[in-house]
């Protein structure tokens, strides 16, 4: 499995940034913590709109299956649904943290958007 | 010529400053109420509409028997509106802004054009004046096209005046852009200062010939005033606190109608514009 977690730095020791769309960087790592690959998300940091869209975008390109985060509005939600990536909310502490809880089945997925749309 | 009220936040008195304006210059002006979301000019001037036009955007809908889900759509759109994801393509329309290029540009003609209500453009008479003004419609956030809809209404041989948008954001910009000069109407607040000083940045970058008003002139402090010379701004007006000002507003009456001597200072306004600009204000052709 492959798993996005949004982070403040490059490291699986780097703090989730609770942000999805304007999260610095996205972590892909796998089912062991192992980092495949560290995303420098700032483009879409600055973009006015669409920023969730363009990270689900983004991730899906990566063909992830699950993604850690914090909060995700409804037009990133819509899109990570289409695109079959569960997702994995209400995330704090590290990247690594996370993934630990995610395996011991520890984290709530979300069947709806928890953030406002973002304007 | 044609003359944008503007204020770096809410409440500042422009709709006041934009309609005493109007009112002066009666048959040979038009108002403008470009700030759709709260236009207000109305409740001053009273006016008769004569035409109510929905305005519509154009927004993208996807056959996705047609489409091969080629991603050229989804590479087009600056805005994230059409997003081809998985098995399938995702429109937003709340996002789309009308340009057209996704459906332009699918190769396999899947994607169609269908009109999206953004709100309406009203005109019509308020006395001597020509009115117009635009509203946008409950729980739509897309103000820019609207207000291109209301600029369209524009005439040419009058005096356009507008009434912007409170801020410095894209509809405040989409309003002035085009203007010939715009007034900034500000209290003399550290408040006032610090949203004027945002707003003037960025019309500033619009390179187009701008003058300061002060409302309630006689509270806060020197600060405007200061920045204003720093900036090279010409204050333009300075219209203290008065009770029959305030007690005029609370009844929905023109500030020229509570305090007539005004009439001649805003008079004197529009000439002093009109030497900036270096455009008679007098005479036929405005
Ligand atoms: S451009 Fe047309 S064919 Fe290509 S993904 Fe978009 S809708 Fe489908
Ligand atoms: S019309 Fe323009 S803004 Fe709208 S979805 Fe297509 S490319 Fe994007």
């Amino acid at each position: 499995m492959k798993i996005a977690v949004t982070s403040t730095g490059k490291t699986i020791e780097s703090s989730i940034d609770p942000r999805f769309g304007r999260a610095p960087f996205i972590l892909i790592v796998d089912d062991d913590c192992n980092l495949i690959e560290a995303i420098d998300n700032s483009t879409n940091v600055n973009a006015m709109r669409g920023a969730g869209i363009q990270a689900a975008k983004t991730i899906a390109d990566r063909k992830v299956d699950l993604l850690l985060t914090g909060r995700c509005g409804p037009n990133a939600f819509t899109t990570l649904e289409a695109a079959g990536i569960k997702v994995g909310v209400e995330q704090s502490g590290t990247v690594r943290e996370a993934v630990e809880r995610l395996k011991r089945n520890d984290v709530p997925l979300a069947d709806k958007p928890n953030a406002e749309a973002h304007w | 010529m044609i003359v944008a009220v503007a204020s770096g936040k809410g409440g500042t008195g422009k709709t006041t400053v934009a309609t005493s304006l109007a009112m002066v210059l009666g048959n040979r002006a038009q108002i403008l109420d470009c700030d759709v979301e709260e236009p207000n000019c109305h409740i001053l001037l009273k006016p008769t509409i004569l035409t109510t036009d929905a305005v519509n955007l154009p927004v993208p809908s996807v056959d996705l028997q047609k489409c091969t889900l080629c991603g050229k759509c989804g590479e087009v759109c600056q805005f994230s509106a059409i997003v081809p994801i998985g098995k399938t393509v995702i429109a937003f329309p709340e996002l789309c802004h009308g340009c057209g290029a996704c459906s332009m540009l699918c190769p396999e003609k899947a994607i169609q054009e269908v009109p999206r209500n953004l709100g309406v453009v009203e005109t019509g008479m308020a006395g001597p004046l020509e009115f117009v003004q635009g509203r946008i419609r409950i729980g739509e956030a897309m103000a820019p096209p609207l207000i291109r809809a209301v600029k369209t209404q524009i005439s040419g041989d009058k005096f356009a005046i507008l009434d912007a948008p409170p801020g410095a954001s894209c509809p405040v910009i989409t309003t002035v852009k085009g203007s010939d000069f715009v007034i900034m109407v500000t209290e003399p607040t550290p408040f006032g200062l610090n949203d004027l000083e945002i707003a003037v940045e960025a019309i500033q970058g619009l390179g187009i010939p701008m003058g300061i008003v002060i409302n309630r002139s006689d509270i806060g402090d020197s600060g405007v005033k200061d920045f204003c010379r720093n900036k090279g701004l010409p204050l333009l007006m300075e219209i203290p606190h008065h009770r029959r000002i305030a007690e005029g507003y609370a009844k929905g009456a023109p500030l020229i109608e509570s305090m007539p001597e005004y009439a001649d200072k805003f008079k004197k306004l529009t000439d002093d514009i009109s030497m900036i600009i270096g455009i008679p204000s007098k005479g036929s052709s405005l």
